[in-house]
């Protein structure tokens, strides 16, 4: 097969495809209080994004009730919220994480889930 | 509306009101929304919920000195301010003095994912913070129904407002709650918020009536406390929303003893010769073109000409074209225009709704405080709405003007063919004096008259006076009545003549007479003369016969005497000259 420019960058395509996303992807989850609802949020987040993103992320846990100001920058109306900031487009994940389905839409990771079962 | 005695005795139980200072509405709410919870105000769009919600807390943060907070679901901060410019308020500087905060909360359905269980405490965090940060007495949730656009469980979101509604009252702050009317006409609210917020409910609603579209709030409900029931039209204005109670004001404005001339003499004599009280309403009624421009005018410049301060509303013709017009017949309206004695307002009836002629009228009185007002014609004005809404209008504009002792004049145009008196029976009885002008047509001609079919308190003329427009002014100079009925413009000026000539000619006839009877006279008294002059020469006659027959005698005895003494008769003879004595001296 001749290398043509078309080949190269398909090729180089499907190679930037195969490979781990080296960004970090930047999550942040706002409870409100310590809660058994807030915990129990607080460990999904970490279990998750320790499973789907092995290292490749951060996230910043923010109480509400101790900085008011960071609910309303971020445009927090319910809580718990895990939110990514980024990569972009912005998604909010409202609940206490437990629907998966849900959560895996809104993270965009549920293809990756399915093809490592 | 609730008599003053048991009002006071009810004050120190009643509810503590928290006055909006929106024109209006706390005469009808008696003082104000509920002090300390929430309040619902629905409507649909468009009918001004949220202006409401603003004017209450800009009014609050500038009037009453309660800060507050505006969160807003739709609208975002910037586009806020700029809304709410239109009405004059400032946000941007009542924000930057932390005396409003402004908080919008944005909600895009299309980034939420349900993941489970939730609350909005996030929510609620950020309201406690925005009232805690400027010591927020008022809130306004604008409007709350986005959250069940933006949030796809509504169970827990019903139970998360519920608990809402319970944390403001807990916070003690006095809230404005705005939701969208349901589609049913039933249902006040689309998601039925009203089941939460139960203090009171204010509805608005923007209805179309025969083209012209008016406003309407209604209190629905007002959890211990009185209010008016009654739908009252409201308007948004320049300085911001104003309702019109019609029914708030009572019958108890104080009244003067003054009069005020009107600026036609005969007029004043007609009207117990001092002319009309001061603060009284005159109604002047007319078929087309029989001169109520011109008594209203007349009226306006003899107020102006005393100094008072007069407004003149005209629904027919411009400024410039009355004071032409009125310079046609002799009056200078100019120059008081100029020394700001006279004022004009103009505008066409179907330039907007009842309502806002009326708030445009209240607005000029309350800047140019007259003392006088004159409404020319009423009855353009009761074409832009119907008949019900009219009347409403005018009491509500008579009792404003009564209450500030404002005389006022209206003219009312009573049109060809109907009975002179039938289509004011809505207004005359709110009216003191009422004026009739009406023409008579004979000869070829119309002719004005002017009648005074009541004025209040006063002796009036009951007689009709025929009404003259000359390049001099007005004159009412009294109507000819005859046997012929009542007799005016040429006519009485051909009666007139004619009674002159009669008159002559009864002059002329006695004149002749008199003549006549003054030679008949003196051809008697020429008889007369005659007559003595035969008298006086049958007199003479007489007497000369006398001295005649007297002669003859004496002649007689002097011959006879002479003759016995010829003779020489005896002494008995001599001495019988006399002849009684004759026959004695025979017997003897």
């Amino acid at each position: 097969m001749k290398a043509t420019p078309s080949n190269r960058t398909t090729k180089a395509f499907e190679r930037a495809l195969a490979a781990r996303p080296t960004e970090k992807c930047v999550l942040r989850l706002y409870v409100a209080g310590a809660t058994d609802r807030s915990r129990k949020a607080i460990l999904r987040a970490r279990h998750l994004c320790e499973t789907e993103f092995e290292g490749h992320y951060e996230l910043e846990v923010i109480d509400v009730f101790q900085q008011p100001i960071l609910a309303r920058d971020g445009q927090i109306v319910a809580t718990p919220t895990l939110v990514r900031e980024f990569p972009k487009p912005v998604r909010r994940l409202i609940g206490n994480l437990t629907k998966t389905s849900g959560l895996f839409v809104g993270l965009d990771v549920a293809a990756k889930t399915s093809v490592r079962p | 509306m609730v008599p003053p005695a048991s009002h006071a005795a009810f004050r120190a139980t009643r509810l503590p009101k928290c006055p909006t200072g929106i024109q209006g509405l706390d005469e009808i709410t008696d003082g104000g929304l509920p002090r300390g919870r929430p309040t619902l105000v629905c409507g649909g769009a468009g009918c001004g919920k949220t202006l409401f919600a603003a004017e209450f807390l800009v009014r609050g943060a500038t009037q009453f000195g309660e800060p507050g907070v505006f969160m807003s679901f739709e609208e975002t901060e910037a586009e806020l301010k700029a809304n709410v410019a239109s009405l004059g308020f400032d946000l941007t500087s009542l924000v930057r003095r932390k005396k409003i905060l402004l908080e919008h909360v944005r909600i895009e359905r299309n980034e939420i994912h349900e993941t489970g269980e939730y609350d909005l405490e996030g929510l609620f965090v950020r309201l406690n913070h925005a009232i805690d940060s400027i010591g927020a007495k008022r809130v306004v949730l604008d409007t709350l129904e986005a959250l069940f656009a933006g949030l796809p469980n509504e169970a827990i979101l019903r139970a998360e407002l519920r608990r809402l509604f319970r944390w403001l009252k807990d916070k003690g702050v006095t809230a404005v709650i705005t939701a969208e009317r349901g589609r049913d006409s039933d249902q006040l609210t689309r998601h039925g918020l009203e089941e939460y917020v139960s203090d009171c409910v204010i509805l608005l609603d923007h209805r179309v009536n025969d083209q012209i579209a008016t406003r309407h709030l209604r209190v629905v409900k007002y959890r211990g406390a009185l209010h008016g029931t009654n739908e009252f039209p409201f308007l948004i204005g320049e300085t911001g929303l104003s309702v019109l109670p019609i029914t708030s004001l009572g019958l108890n404005h104080g009244v003067s003893n003054e009069r005020i001339a009107t600026g036609i003499p005969r007029l004043d004599a007609m009207l117990g010769g001092r002319g009309f009280f001061r603060g009284s309403s005159i109604l002047l009624t007319g078929t087309p073109g029989t001169g109520k421009t011109i008594i209203a005018a007349n009226f306006a410049q003899a107020a102006a000409r005393r100094g008072e301060r007069t407004l003149f509303f005209s629904f027919e013709e411009s400024p410039n074209q009355i004071i032409r017009n009125m310079h046609s017949i002799g009056l200078r309206l100019e120059p008081l225009v100029k020394r700001n004695l006279l004022r004009f307002h103009s505008a066409r009836p179907s330039l907007y709704g009842l309502e806002m002629h009326l708030a445009t009228m209240f607005k000029e009185i309350a800047v140019f405080q007259p003392e006088v007002v004159i409404v020319d014609p009423i009855t353009s004005l009761m074409d832009s709405g119907t008949a019900s809404e009219s009347k409403g209008m005018v009491t509500r504009l008579i009792d404003y003007l009564k209450a500030g002792q404002i005389t006022t004049l209206f003219t009312s145009l009573t049109q060809g063919g109907q009975s002179l008196q039938q289509t004011e029976m809505a207004m005359s009885s709110l009216m003191d004096a009422w004026l009739l002008l009406q023409d008579f047509e004979g000869n070829g001609e119309r002719n004005r008259v002017l009648y005074v079919l009541k004025a209040r308190g006063m002796a009036h003329s009951n007689q009709i006076r025929e009404f003259l427009i000359s390049d001099r002014g007005v004159d009412l100079v009294d109507a000819y009545i005859g046997p012929s009925g009542v007799l005016t413009g040429s006519a009485r000026a051909a009666q007139t003549a004619s009674e002159k000539a009669a008159t002559l000619a009864g002059q002329q006839e006695a004149g002749r007479r008199k003549r006549e009877l003054e030679s008949k006279r003196m051809a008697l008294e020429r008889q007369i003369s005659g007559l003595r002059s035969e008298h006086e020469a049958t007199a003479e006659e007489f007497r000369q016969i006398d001295e005649q027959i007297g002669t003859q005698t004496r002649l007689l005895t002097t011959e006879r005497s002479e003759l016995g003494r010829l003779r020489q008769a005896d002494i008995s003879v001599t001495t019988g000259a006399v002849g009684s004595s004759k026959p004695k001296t025979k017997t003897r």
